[in-house]
């Protein structure tokens, strides 16, 4: 305790000191910002609101004038967007408004009341979203597996021409998607990989690498090499040092770069429209294509674009911190 | 435990034997861990990318059972002189300028406005970042049914009660007159909507390093805050602007997604963009491959172009 009386202040300090000298007029443009942030905030955020909002809407609603701000909710969208429907015959329509009066109606029933319409399966949507899950899921897995190698070679050993080699794996990025597509086409067909999962698992995975080997190599260059070099001197191999010491330490790059190539693949609407038809096609191309059929029905793609959108945005609040990485392919440090 | 681990280094790198199989299989494990990466980015782009070279020189169509027929540089030669396609550039041009523009004047401004913390600033901060992470044809769409004339939130809110007098933006019509460049436009803003979040992304990252001593300093100094702000905040950010700027620049002239939601084009050829009348060319009922790759390559071209000239431009900056 000695040293307080060396370094501390020389007398007693008794009154108290003011750290926060703000004058009222800074403290004002202070709230003033702070509340055209959050006007400018909710005037973008609109859109997303107009189509939560929209997901939950009955046909009637969705194409009232002017738009109805409150209404009934119903999930009327998303049964259409799950679901195969068919004119239902009169007989059956009879039978339900009977039905209602006497007694409650399954969900189902209640919208095929309301729309005429009878459920006659599942819709597509669900084969693409499994689909959109499959290719966005896989791909990103073997994206960053293969990645966290490169980046760990990149990143710990002399490679010759390194830095050549890390532009020449960003620049397969900066090519726009249509200068490869032509070429991938034919490729594609030539080899019977057209419309296939695992002609999409490839694609996907290719063009993730580039983010994804930039990304952890600037994670891994930040785990001090010292804790390898004492852990080879201890007898560990080169490949348990990276099992043991370096992948441990990586976890968030690896889980932040994972989201990165996820929410890629996810939304990824190009070649999935040019290389895929109907067995391997994702869901963004089937959204867009839900406008044609028996008129456009927005609540379903609504609900189709919402249910896209929550995992994005869940996602987009717990990495907020590695966002600026994500989206510079790791060139810029935080 | 520093000394013992010290003498260990130095006696392992006497070994000589030892620490040269170490070497070795250091050799295999760099290429074992680069190699499938490189193979897997030249089988899908570097090879592509030759053939399609290839193929732009030649007069082929992928549904045809005909092999590809060299014909030189006629490809290219019927794209530059097609008054057609010069229209297109300028108006994917027009649409590159606008976008990036607005983006970064809004992106800016933005970071500005959000630097300085107040309570909840993490969550809005987050908020404002979404449109960036949704999916452009999604995107696409969802601006399609706000900007109905008739049941659309935009006219709604702008106060155009009668759909008869209100603009339909994605038809290029205002109370049923044809307006040029209406649907142009209307895509353009949502694309300013979507990507301003990035540029204020990039420009918060740079306000956020400048050190607090360069104010204080200026303060003491009594410089005026519009001086502060010309140089001070500007140059600092100005490096991570240029490449906010250079990668949107970059992207507007890929921009297809959200066109292809929007109005696939039209109305007529008003949004008919460069990738979009490419993709057009390519696979809509026209196959026309060798014409089409002639066309990537020619927007390949600009690309690089436009990037070098930026980066040279950017690195004259540095050096002043």
């Amino acid at each position: 305790m000695s040293d307080f009386y060396e370094t501390g202040p020389s007398k007693p300090v008794t009154e108290s000191i003011r750290v926060d000298k703000v004058s009222p007029k800074a403290r004002r443009m202070h709230n003033i910002r702070a509340i055209v942030v959050v006007i400018l905030a909710i005037l973008m955020l609109i859109p997303i609101l107009v189509m939560t909002q929209t997901a939950f809407k009955t046909r009637a609603d969705v194409v009232s004038v002017p738009p109805t701000i409150v209404f009934k909710p119903s999930l009327e969208g998303f049964v259409f967007l799950f679901t195969e429907r068919a004119i239902a015959p009169p007989g059956r329509i009879k039978a339900l408004q009977e039905a209602a009066e006497t007694g409650d109606l399954s969900l189902f029933d209640r919208v095929a009341l309301n729309s005429g319409q009878e459920i006659t399966g599942l819709s597509d949507y669900v084969g693409r979203l499994t689909n959109s899950l499959i290719i966005a899921g896989l791909s990103t897995v073997f994206a960053v597996v293969l990645g966290l190698f490169a980046a760990y070679a990149f990143s710990r050993f002399p490679v010759a021409g390194k830095d050549d080699l890390m532009f020449f794996i960003l620049s397969t990025r900066m090519l726009p998607a249509v200068v490869v597509t032509i070429p991938l086409f034919i490729m594609y067909r030539q080899l019977g990989m057209h419309d296939t999962h695992i002609g999409m698992i490839l694609l996907y995975t290719v063009f993730n690498l580039s983010l994804s080997v930039w990304l952890l190599k600037g994670f891994i260059d930040e785990i001090p090499i010292e804790y390898e070099e004492a852990a080879l001197v201890d007898g560990y191999t080169r490949m348990q040092a990276f099992y043991k010491i370096v992948l441990p330490q990586a976890i968030t790059g690896i889980a932040a770069t994972a989201v990165f190539c996820l929410i890629f693949a996810w939304n990824e609407y190009a070649f999935a429209l040019m290389l895929t038809s109907d067995t391997a096609r994702t869901a963004p191309p089937s959204i867009a294509t839900m406008l044609g059929r028996g008129g456009i029905e927005w609540s379903a793609i609504a609900a189709g674009s919402l249910g896209f959108l929550i995992p994005v945005a869940v996602v987009v609040f717990l990495l907020r911190n590695y966002l600026l990485r994500g989206v510079t392919f790791g060139a810029i440090r935080q | 435990m520093t000394v013992s681990t010290q003498a260990q280094i130095q006696a392992a790198g006497q070994a000589q034997p030892q620490r040269k199989r170490r070497e070795l299989s250091d050799r295999a494990i760099v290429n074992l861990f680069i190699w499938p990466t490189l193979i897997l980015l030249i089988a899908w782009n570097f090879f592509p990318l030759i053939y399609s070279l290839f193929l732009s020189f030649t007069d082929y169509s992928a549904i045809a059972n005909k092999p590809p027929q060299w014909v030189g540089f006629k490809n290219y030669a019927d794209i530059l002189t097609d008054t057609q396609m010069w229209k297109y550039f300028a108006t994917t041009g027009r649409y590159a300028l606008v976008t990036v523009g607005m983006q970064t004047i809004l992106g800016f401004s933005l970071a500005v406005l959000v630097r300085e913390k107040f309570r909840g600033s993490g969550l809005v901060t987050t908020l404002i970042l979404i449109p960036m992470m949704l999916s452009p044809v999604v995107v696409g769409l969802f601006w399609k049914l706000m900007y109905n004339p008739s049941f659309g939130y935009f006219n709604f809110l702008l106060g155009f009660g009668n759909p008869v007098n209100a603009p339909d933006m994605l038809a290029g019509r205002f109370a049923n007159v044809p307006v040029p460049n209406l649907a142009l436009w209307a895509v353009a803003l949502v694309d300013i909507w979507m990507w301003t979040p990035f540029v204020m992304l990039l420009v918060l990252s740079g306000l956020k390093a400048i050190p607090d001593y360069l104010y204080e300093a200026a303060a003491i100094d009594r410089a005026s805050s519009w001086f502060q702000f010309w140089r001070i905040t500007v140059p600092s950010v100005m490096p991570l602007l240029m490449i906010a700027i250079l990668f949107r620049t970059i992207e507007a002239f890929k921009s297809f997604d959200l066109v292809m939601g929007m109005t696939g084009g039209g109305p007529g050829d008003q949004t008919e963009l460069i990738a979009v009348n490419l993709y057009r060319q390519a696979f809509l009922g026209q196959w026309r491959t060798g014409r089409a790759s002639a066309l990537a390559y020619l927007i390949l071209i600009i690309i690089i172009a436009i990037s070098n000239l930026y980066i040279r431009y950017i690195n004259k900056a540095n050096e002043d």
